[in-house]
């Protein structure tokens, strides 16, 4: 504990002196306690790594390294690559810690460690779970995974199945393996970990289910359940208070808010932060109430799971904004005043700023075209919606803006202290949410919503867009005819990475969004790129593709193009996706020569 | 139990009879030459009764095995939660030796199947104690005050229809939902078993569902078929088989056996105490 503190210490200060530079905004620390990695360069060395999957306890996916730079990216070519042997959808990213590079597939889940050490990263260890096929049904977009978590010599894991484990990082040997569910009652897991202090963090999937989401702490040695706090139902199970009077009778133990997202932690504050989802199966007009805390962000003590406060973004959803999107920590200059905030782009299209230690609202733009609410009121905190588009079981809601694949996805966003911007891979998606279809589930006909979704405005159905958190404005955007469904990475170098449903990888001016450079890997990514110092001491940068998710899931399962409502949607927006990219993961990796 | 073992021997004796007697007549087998055995692989929820289940005891089961005689075997399974993806995993599974051909139970107008022609159409159905004042409509008053337990399914608008029509009417506060995820806590007749104990006064559930597990409670209980009133979705469906899509010769073969072991079929309904309405397939999609 007190180690690690000191620990913490050295590297915001090391950190504080790179970010002296930049007058307009700041990340906190990332709080990594991995060995340095040797060789040379200025970079950290933490930032030779990448132990955690958004880079950082902040999750600001920003690296220090600065080798390769707006000006030489030009060159950056294909070091290696390595295919994954799995089809399905490969979202998040590989983890690099020393001389070993971690990364894990879609169901069934396997992990590798690749040692970087040896000429073509020859596979070091293989950990493939036991999992039963019965599981696949159950996950809703596709059978992703969201990637591991590095710690204290131990690799943790998430499984479809909800197990959660522990890995020995240098044997992959398993330590210990904790039942977090049960897929037989619809629920899975498909986000990745984060550990906290002696404590790893996990969420839970199944919000089509309706699912209660919780959190739950883990012992990192032993696997011991320390809590678990639910996001609906009495105070004792939510650790905070106001969630039970917002349903009708005991709706809230059927209350959705699952946990699927990305988690970040402020060490000073000693808060880690994640959002809830969607409220759970009943038509809107079959739960009245705020449905809380389902569509929030949390803030809770990592030691005794104790909420500091939450905010709920959607209160009462009717549109599948399911709020489980990144919590990124920044120090923004807001009002004249440095203030600790995080900041979200939720699904529902607006990029909100947060207080992170009171909670309090600061502002709250739109960053896509929407249409649902006209804005936020920054004193109730509640958005002022447009009513015709609220939807309901007896009427058909046409072009409502953004569609429920929101107009972010689970695709992190980055954010360059050098710049003050966030980096934000969006979509330009609305749909049409109309009533009745007869379908089949479960051993008897059910009704179900068309959901259409189709491009927005413009016609194209994804952006790449940088925004200024300050001004609460797009200061530049460069356009995706398909959604831009993979994470973003910025660096030093002032070089911003992401990647594309058709397969680009591209590499953009931190400043001006002029694209320098771009690469078509084999299949589309929807994981997002991470950076790292080789044994060599080379930059390089690395991502996984593999087209799926909830987005691609027509060509990951091979679905029915005829069907424009089906994968929840996705069909009908993603119509052509065949026509660019082909299942099939592969991590590929790249630097300069 | 004892009772089905006895109706597949039946089956067995009389069956290869019926299928060498008529095949050379009607000639219409071409994927099946007489004494030459075609598979008949079925694709089955392993835990869904009353319709089926891995221990062979759900009534699709058992119309199963009759039209696999009927094809000169037994069936084969493969087993995957009737939900999103069910044929995408099944029917139509990337490797051929994880596909089937057939599943024994879809609505008219499901599109991801080539369907047969209707063997039944049931309805959704009250059930409640016998004794009480009968319920037959949504728009009975007593349905405002009375605890009513229905099943969901999915997300937002994937609701069983008499249950949206139920939010329709603001029917919402006294409506219990359960879960059709099954296990032995939950069982797929727990919400009939919830009116047997009391714990609820009535369930609205899909006929098959309500009808075979009213029939087995100590409790004598009601079943009602539930009316659509001008303006509501449809309860009712007439429900066929499903075979794969271009598989032209199987779709044919499947409906000619079909009707061949129509009486045997309409039987295992009856055993299951399914609720049926007369089919209509010219009102489905």
């Amino acid at each position: 504990m007190s180690r690690s503190s000191r620990l913490y210490i050295l590297v915001a200060f090391a950190f504080s002196v790179v970010a002296a530079a930049c007058s307009s905004g700041s990340a906190p620390a990332p709080a990594s306690s991995t060995a340095p990695a040797g060789g040379s360069a200025s970079a950290s060395a933490a930032d030779k790594e990448w132990t955690t999957p958004n880079k950082n306890a902040a999750a600001t996916r920003y690296s220090g390294l600065g080798e390769i730079t707006a000006d030489n990216v030009k060159n950056l070519k294909v070091a290696w690559s390595f295919s994954t042997g799995v089809l399905r959808g490969h979202e998040g990213e590989p983890l690099v810690v020393g001389s070993t590079m971690y990364l894990q597939t879609p169901f069934p889940n396997i992990v590798y460690a690749l040692d970087l050490s040896k000429e073509g990263a020859p596979i070091k260890w293989k950990y493939v779970p036991k999992q039963e096929a019965a599981v696949i049904p159950i996950a809703c977009c596709d059978t992703v995974a969201r990637g591991v978590v590095f710690s204290n010599g131990k690799i943790f894991m998430n499984q479809l199945d909800t197990n959660t484990v522990a890995l020995d990082a240098e044997t992959g040997k398993e330590l210990w393996k904790v039942k977090q569910g049960d897929y037989k009652q619809g629920q899975t897991i498909t986000s990745a970990p984060m550990v906290i202090k002696d404590k790893v963090i996990s969420g839970i999937s199944g919000g089509e289910f309706g699912v209660r989401g919780f959190v739950t702490a883990n012992d990192v040695n032993t696997g011991k359940q320390v809590w678990r706090m639910y996001s609906t139902g009495p105070e004792a199970e939510v650790g905070f208070p106001g969630s039970v009077e917002t349903w009708k009778g005991d709706e809230w133990k059927r209350g959705g808010g699952t946990t699927w997202g990305w988690y970040s932690y402020d060490p000073e504050l000693d808060l880690f932060y994640y959002g809830t989802g969607n409220p759970g199966s009943w038509n809107p007009d079959q739960r009245p109430g705020d449905n809380k805390y389902s569509m929030t962000i949390f803030a809770r003590n990592p030691d005794t799971g104790k909420a500091a406060w939450a905010y709920q973004k959607t209160p009462h959803d009717a549109w599948d904004y399911d709020g489980i999107n990144e919590n990124v920590l920044a120090d923004l200059n807001i009002g004249g005043q440095t203030r600790k905030v995080l900041v979200n782009f939720d699904r529902n299209g607006f990029a909100y700023v947060l207080d992170r230690k009171t909670g309090e609202l600061l502002k709250a733009d739109p960053f896509v075209f929407t249409n649902w609410a006209k804005s936020i009121d920054l004193k109730t905190g509640k958005p002022v919606e447009d009513p015709e588009k609220r939807t309901s079981a007896s009427k058909n809601t046409k072009d409502i803006c953004p569609s429920a694949m929101g107009g972010k996805n689970q695709q992190p966003v980055a954010f360059s202290p050098r710049t003050g911007l966030f980096y934000v891979p969006s979509n330009n998606l609305c749909m049409d949410y109309e009533g009745v279809e007869v379908k089949y589930q479960a051993g008897q006909p059910y009704v179900g919503a068309i959901v259409v979704s189709k491009a927005g405005p413009g016609g194209h159905r994804g952006e790449f867009l940088a925004w200024d958190p300050v001004a609460g404005k797009k200061v530049w955007g460069i356009k995706e005819p398909l959604s831009a469904w993979g994470g973003a990475l910025a660096t030093a170098g002032d070089v911003v990475f992401y990647g594309t449903m058709e397969g680009w990888l591209k590499a953009v001016n931190a400043k001006t969004g002029d694209v320098l450079w771009k690469f078509k890997t084999p299949s589309g990514i929807i994981g997002n790129p991470m950076t790292y110092v080789g044994p060599d001491g080379k930059q390089y940068v690395a991502v996984l593709s593999g087209i799926g998710g909830w987005s691609g899931i027509g060509v990951a399962a091979d679905m029915s193009l005829e069907d424009e409502s089906a994968g929840l949607g996705a069909i009908g927006a993603f119509k052509d996706l065949a026509q660019f990219s082909n299942q099939g993961g592969v991590l590929t990796v790249f630097a300069l020569p | 139990m004892s009772r089905s073992g006895f109706l597949v021997v039946c089956l067995a004796l009389a069956c290869p009879g019926l299928v060498s007697g008529q095949a050379p007549r009607d000639g219409q087998r071409p994927a099946t030459p007489r004494g030459v055995v075609a598979p008949f692989r079925v694709c089955a929820d392993p835990e869904n009764m009353p319709f089926s289940n891995r221990k062979m005891e759900g009534l699709e089961n058992r119309i199963a095995a009759v039209l696999a005689q009927d094809f000169g075997g037994s069936p084969s399974y493969v087993w995957w939660g009737q939900r999103q993806g069910f044929i995408r995993n099944t029917m139509n599974a990337t490797l051929e030796e994880g596909r089937c051909d057939v599943v024994m139970g879809v609505p008219v107008g499901y599109d991801l199947v080539h369907v047969t022609a209707p063997y039944y159409r049931s309805t959704y159905v009250f059930v409640y104690k016998r004794g009480r004042a009968p319920i037959r409509s949504l728009d009975d008053p007593a349905l405002k005050t009375l605890k009513i337990g229905v099943h969901l399914l999915g997300n937002d608008y994937e609701n069983p229809p008499p249950v949206h029509e139920l939010g329709k009417r603001h029917i919402v506060d006294n409506v219990m939902g359960f879960s059709t995820f099954y296990s032995a806590e939950n069982p797929p007749s727990a919400i009939v078993d919830a009116v047997a104990s009391g714990k609820i006064d009535v369930a609205i559930v899909w006929g098959p569902v309500g009808g075979y597990y009213a029939a087995r409670q100590k409790t004598p209980l009601q079943v009602t078929p539930i009316p659509s009133a001008p303006g509501d979705l449809p309860f009712a469906f007439d429900i066929a088989m499903g075979v794969k899509k271009g598989n032209d010769a199987l779709h044919a073969r499947v409906q000619q056996a079909m009707t061949r072991h129509r009486g045997e079929i309409d039987q295992i309904l009856k055993d299951f105490n399914v609720p049926l309405l007369e089919r209509k397939a010219s009102t489905a999609r």
